[in-house]
């Protein structure tokens, strides 16, 4: 019953923590040992620079979760927020940075929370009056809203060139320690930190009250009110945490990179956050969380690899939502109840053989993706490209229905060995159920 | 102080041209097993909707311990005293069993909008939906999401979290529809348990719950009360008889 459970309603988060409590603050340490290396073992500038987009990212795609996953609120206006508390963070720190204010860079992020839920709390009172289309659709406007009152107020947001500062500042906390927040590792660490603070304070969120009422009224907001509940007080005040978090996002986002444009609350930044959410799997809490460092690193290092980059991406999308609708999360859920009872080595086989086929699709596909954007593009399209150590003219039709055989091969044999994984799930899964009853 | 638990005066209720609650005038006293009945399509449901507030009444009055409530908004309505449960099973689907529970006493025991407190840790809320839980027969079914239930238990899930927050007007909208011969037996005791020292209004089609558990019966026919008074009154009533009873009990 229960892995069934899991499968089906990824929402759930079972209670009783004070079970849990041990399993639970193991993994919180986890966590922090995981931050804590990660720089040590990825250390060059491009590195620690990505982890330290992730961390904000985490903060971004978790707070966007507390609408969609939590409130069952679909947003398509969430960069607004980070964004609006982005800039009012940078604001903020060049006025520390003209000895107009005294406060340290570490409450940066703080900051930035604080302008996210300042413009929250009236966006959030118009738009979580109705929820589902209705909250789309306001959602919608208020970012197109704001995306153009930044062109028009060019002295809050820098038109074009955006607004850029200085994160190294007379005050900090841990000044005395010889920290300076110069160095990018110093950055991360910092970032890293209030990365899994405000990790934890959205965990904790869905452990109250109010969090268990967001779930409660995006699960059927009729009955809430007939527990005495009024559910657009109860999306308002989540929609209002939410953009508190995200600004604290925004705020990370300013210490890392010291410059913020308009670009950051555009539609384009707000789907973004939706597709981490849900690629992660927005119906778990860490899933969001998957999502954001997969997509961070794709954004950082697919882009220097293709200039099709935009294209992969949005294939991984599409390929998600239609064959893995819970997720990366939904995906290693599903896993564990076999690999608690020992049966996952069957499973793991049949991945095993999966992968050769899968791998001969992918090289088939890239190479059509990436000799189209060639000929299409490229200013000589007979100048050969290199794909998997292979020089290819791509004006030349042999290379094209060499990449086509390729690709229908592997579909081939994709298509088939996918059966061998049905039925291995099969196995494992009758077994499991098995020994339940 | 007011005798009667809730009180209807001229209510009406118009979709349209079409009115469906024609006028109607009731007095539930404090503390009885109302249990309104009539044929299919006559307003059995709209009745109810009207008095939790789910639809603005077109006309009229309805009064909750003497205090006007049409009007209120249904979480209003709720927070002075009355809780209602639906035809149609209307749950927190992929919450838990004991989620749904805890979830239905939040507001009664003073949590509102919190934010700063954890549910785990709250001793006394956990204890309290635990009782309700057991007293409701799912102790078996607590992690379980409301949606896996079986339909008999999502039944008793939603008489749970009926009476969850301690309201003292209970609204059942046919809380044995679709059950079997047991479940139906089983049902109408756990009503009687919980509904105990409480108003409870009820609509009702079996004809045998209804003489076994109601206090007092009206029969509701195109939008009008025809009759009210005791189960004896209501069988040897001959209009009741021919524009409902006849056909149902013969």
């Amino acid at each position: 019953m229960s892995e069934q459970s899991i499968k089906q309603t990824p929402a759930h988060i079972a209670p009783a923590p004070r079970l849990r409590l041990l399993r639970g603050a193991g993994i919180w340490i986890g966590a922090l040992i995981v931050v804590l290396v990660l720089p040590m073992i990825f250390s060059s500038g491009h590195s620690v620079s990505m982890l330290t987009q992730m961390c904000s990212a985490i903060v971004f795609a978790l707070s966007y979760n507390m609408l969609l996953g939590q409130g069952g609120m679909l947003s398509f206006g969430h960069a607004v927020f980070s964004g609006l508390g982005g800039f009012i963070a940078m604001h903020v720190l060049n006025a520390v940075n003209d000895g107009a204010l005294v406060i340290p860079l570490e409450l940066m992020p703080i900051v930035g929370g604080l302008g996210g839920l300042a413009f929250a709390i009236p966006f959030g009172w118009i738009s979580t009056k109705r929820a589902g289309v209705t909250f789309a659709m306001i959602s919608l406007g208020i970012a197109e809203l704001v995306a153009a009152s930044a062109l028009m107020f060019t002295g809050f947001f820098g038109g074009e060139s955006g607004i850029s500062s200085n994160r190294v500042v007379d005050h900090t906390l841990f000044g005395f320690l010889g920290v300076s927040y110069g160095p990018s590792i110093e950055v991360y660490y910092l970032a890293g930190a209030w990365m899994l603070i405000a990790t934890f304070a959205m965990y904790l969120l869905t452990l109250t009250p109010l969090g268990r009422m967001a779930n409660a009224v995006r699960d059927n907001p009729e009955r809430a009110q007939f527990v005495g509940y009024d559910p657009h007080l109860v999306r308002f005040l989540q929609f209002s945490l939410a953009g508190f978090f995200a600004g604290v996002a925004g705020g990370l986002t300013v210490i890392n990179y010291e410059i913020l444009t308009a670009d950051a609350l555009s539609a384009i930044a707000s789907g973004t956050v939706l597709v981490m959410a849900f690629i992660g799997g927005i119906g778990f809490f860490f899933g969001p969380i998957l999502g954001a460092i997969l997509i961070t690193y794709l954004q950082t290092s697919l882009s220097s690899f293709s200039e099709a980059w935009l294209m992969y991406f949005g294939l991984i999308f599409v390929g998600m939502v239609m064959y893995a609708p819970h997720g990366l999360a939904g995906i290693v859920m599903a896993h564990r109840p076999a690999l608690r009872s020992g049966r996952a080595g069957k499973l793991l086989l049949s991945y095993l053989v999966a992968a050769v086929p899968t791998a001969l699709l992918l090289v088939g596909l890239i190479s059509l993706i990436e000799m189209g954007y060639h000929l299409s593009t490229a200013y000589m399209p007979e100048y050969p490209i290199s794909l998997f150590g292979v020089e290819v003219n791509v004006t030349q039709l042999r290379y094209w229905l060499g990449a086509v055989a390729i690709t229908a091969v592997g579909l081939a044999v994709f298509l088939w060995v996918m059966r061998l994984i049905r039925r291995a799930w099969h196995e494992v899964n009758a077994a499991l159920g098995g020994e339940r009853t | 102080m007011s005798e009667h638990a809730l009180r209807l005066v001229e209510l009406r209720k118009s979709f349209g041209p079409t009115e469906i609650i024609r006028g109607v005038d009731l007095d539930i006293h404090k503390g009885e097993r109302h249990v309104i009945i009539g044929p299919n399509g006559a307003g059995k449901s709209t009745l109810f909707n009207l008095i939790s507030g789910r639809f603005p009444v077109s006309s009229g009055r309805v009064e909750l311990h003497g205090q006007r409530i049409d009007g209120l908004p249904p979480h209003q309505i709720n927070r002075m005293g009355l809780s209602r449960s639906f035809q149609v099973t209307n749950l927190f689907h992929r919450m838990s069993v004991f989620e749904n529970i805890r979830c239905a006493l939040l507001w009664s025991m003073g949590y509102k909008y919190a934010f700063w407190k954890l549910v785990g840790r709250q001793r006394r809320l956990n204890e309290e939906a635990e009782r309700i839980l057991e007293q409701v027969h799912l102790q078996a079914r607590r992690d379980v999401p409301a949606a896996m239930l079986s339909y008999a238990e999502q039944r008793a899930l939603e008489i749970g979290a009926t009476i969850a927050g301690g309201a003292d007007v209970i609204l059942l909208d046919e809380p044995t529809a679709g059950m079997s011969l047991t479940e139906t037996e089983q049902a109408v005791q756990l009503i009687r348990e919980v509904t105990a020292g409480r108003t409870l209004v009820m609509v009702e089609h079996d004809m045998g719950v209804v003489f076994g558990l109601a206090d007092r019966v009206s029969v509701l026919v195109y939008g009008e009360l025809i009759a009210t008074g005791t189960p004896e009154e209501i069988r040897a009533n001959t209009a009741v008889q021919e524009a409902y009873l006849g056909t149902e009990v013969a």
